[in-house]
């Protein structure tokens, strides 16, 4: 059938010798049809495909507004020691919604980084750099020691033993009146420089703040 | 392809042979009905044609030298069947409900339904029965050369099974809900997250939004009952239709010589 073929080359119907047509003419009743099949069934397929996909991904880009959730009152923590909190992240899903944070006021002695010091209280999160254990302070040692791996905190959060890349994620603090109100999560590099929250075992130093970038799901 | 001879009807189907003295050629009502098995059987394959197909992938060759490595492969559909009924049976009683509806669940499943401890027990060691057989088979097939040519195809939909083994393994650890389950799917999904530039947002699709929390035990329960195991079936049965249309190999130490035409040139 190499003739066909030949014929079939060019678009236009006045070169393919096809009855009745006219200089210019492209589309025939054919093409017509088949491409009218094909749009009608893209639009069915979209119809139920785009929503189904919406729905799974679209958990993936909701991000949740940022809330401050009161802790206690201003004469409840010290500053040279931790006292845990339960903090809600999620409301209406029970026990799993909810995380410990361990806050303490500041301590100009001891939070000696520039970029602490504007924060009244330091409160620091729960969760290991390394894979998302819940560490636990230790006050006789003043350390924080995560169960899973064997990863060890000092009092600032900074890491001095185990697999974790980076120090412990703190919590923004605010005094309201008599109370203290803990926000927003944001994660800090070695040097405990702020940066957007991100998910347990990314680094921040160095091009680890590019490599890995603050997604949706880090914020909580 | 040559004809497979017709294999012998099987002795419960048979008609019995005719009582000396009868058998004068007319069929009485009682006689119809020892003939019912046969017929019921003749009716479906008079309107379907199932009896070929049964007949190509029960009656097929294989080599000499076959032997018990070669059922390492059924062994892992079995363990497949065997999950599929029990999870069925569980799958009645389990709530996907994060605020301690699933806990409640499986607690009254284990305790308090009759034979739900063991239903349970078995769904729960055959997950590790059938990894285990999936990797012996995976073995077995790589150590045999049963990957080369004309089977690439199929030793591919086998890696693919055994990524979705993989995926089952990890959706279904997470719906009783109990401490381990929780944190070890929180471990498992964080290590996702250290991939660079697209870990984040994997992760991110894993836990199905910024917390894990209701939806990520949705999400992992859909996965895990309807997603999953429908790829599965769809691909075991194309990997099962592939083993019986290419054939098995014989082991390589038989040295079955193939094809002169097909070997690669030599130096």
């Amino acid at each position: 059938m190499p003739d066909k073929r030949d014929k079939h080359k060019s678009k236009y119907t006045l070169d393919r010798g096809m009855p009745g047509a006219f200089e210019g003419e492209t589309i025939t009743r054919r093409r017509f049809m088949t491409g009218t099949a094909h749009g009608a069934g893209a639009v069915a397929a979209a119809s139920f495909a785009l929503p189904a996909l919406g729905f799974a991904f679209g958990p993936v880009f909701k991000s949740n507004t940022q809330h401050w959730e009161v802790v206690g009152t201003v004469d409840q923590f010290p500053d040279n020691n931790y006292v845990p909190v339960v903090l809600t992240l999620q409301p209406n899903i029970g026990e799993v919604g909810k995380t410990t944070v361990y806050v303490r006021k500041f301590n100009a002695e001891i939070d000696t980084d520039p970029y602490d010091k504007n924060t009244p209280y330091i409160a620091i999160s729960s969760r290991c750099a390394h894979v998302g254990c819940p560490v636990r302070w230790v006050d006789a040692t003043e350390r924080f020691i995560c169960p899973c791996h064997g990863g060890v905190y000092d009092l600032l959060g900074r890491r001095v033993g185990g697999p974790p890349v980076r120090p412990l994620d703190r919590f923004y603090t605010r005094v309201n009146g008599d109370n203290v109100e803990v926000g927003p999560r944001f994660s800090v590099n070695s040097q405990l420089r702020h940066f957007s929250p991100r998910l347990p075992g990314e680094p921040l130093d160095g091009i680890g703040q590019y490599l890995y970038p603050s997604t949706p799901g880090a914020k909580i | 392809m040559p004809k497979l001879p017709a294999p012998p009807i099987p002795a419960p189907l048979k008609a019995p042979p005719p009582r000396p003295g009868e058998g004068n050629g007319k069929t009485a009502p009682h006689e119809h009905a020892k003939h019912a098995g046969i017929n019921v059987v003749d009716w479906v394959d008079e309107r379907t044609s199932l009896s070929g197909a049964a007949r190509w992938m029960m009656f097929r060759k294989v080599p000499k030298g076959t032997n018990w490595f070669y059922t390492l492969g059924s062994a892992t559909m079995f363990a497949f069947l065997s999950q599929a009924v029990t999870g069925v049976f569980l799958a009645m009683y389990y709530r996907p409900d994060p605020a301690g509806g699933a806990y409640e669940s499986i607690r009254y499943v284990t305790n308090e339904v009759f034979l739900g401890q063991f239903v349970r027990g078995m769904h729960k060691w055959g997950s590790s029965v059938m990894v285990v057989l999936v990797f012996l088979h995976m073995g077995r097939t790589f150590f045999f050369g049963a990957y080369k040519y004309p089977r690439e195809l199929n030793w591919v939909i086998g890696v693919v099974l055994l990524i979705l083994t993989m995926v089952m393994s990890f959706t279904g650890y997470l719906l009783p809900f109990d401490q381990r389950a929780y944190w070890a799917t929180i471990v498992g999904v964080n290590i996702n997250g250290t991939g660079p530039l697209i870990g984040p947002y994997l992760s991110d699709f894993l836990r199905g939004g910024p917390e894990f929390g209701a939806t990520t035990l949705s999400r992992f329960y859909a996965i895990h009952m309807l997603l999953v195991p429908g790829l599965l079936a769809a691909l075991i049965g194309a990997h099962l239709y592939l083993v019986a249309k290419l054939g098995t190999t014989a082991p390589p130490w038989t040295g079955a010589e193939k094809n002169p035409e097909l070997r690669e040139a030599e130096a």
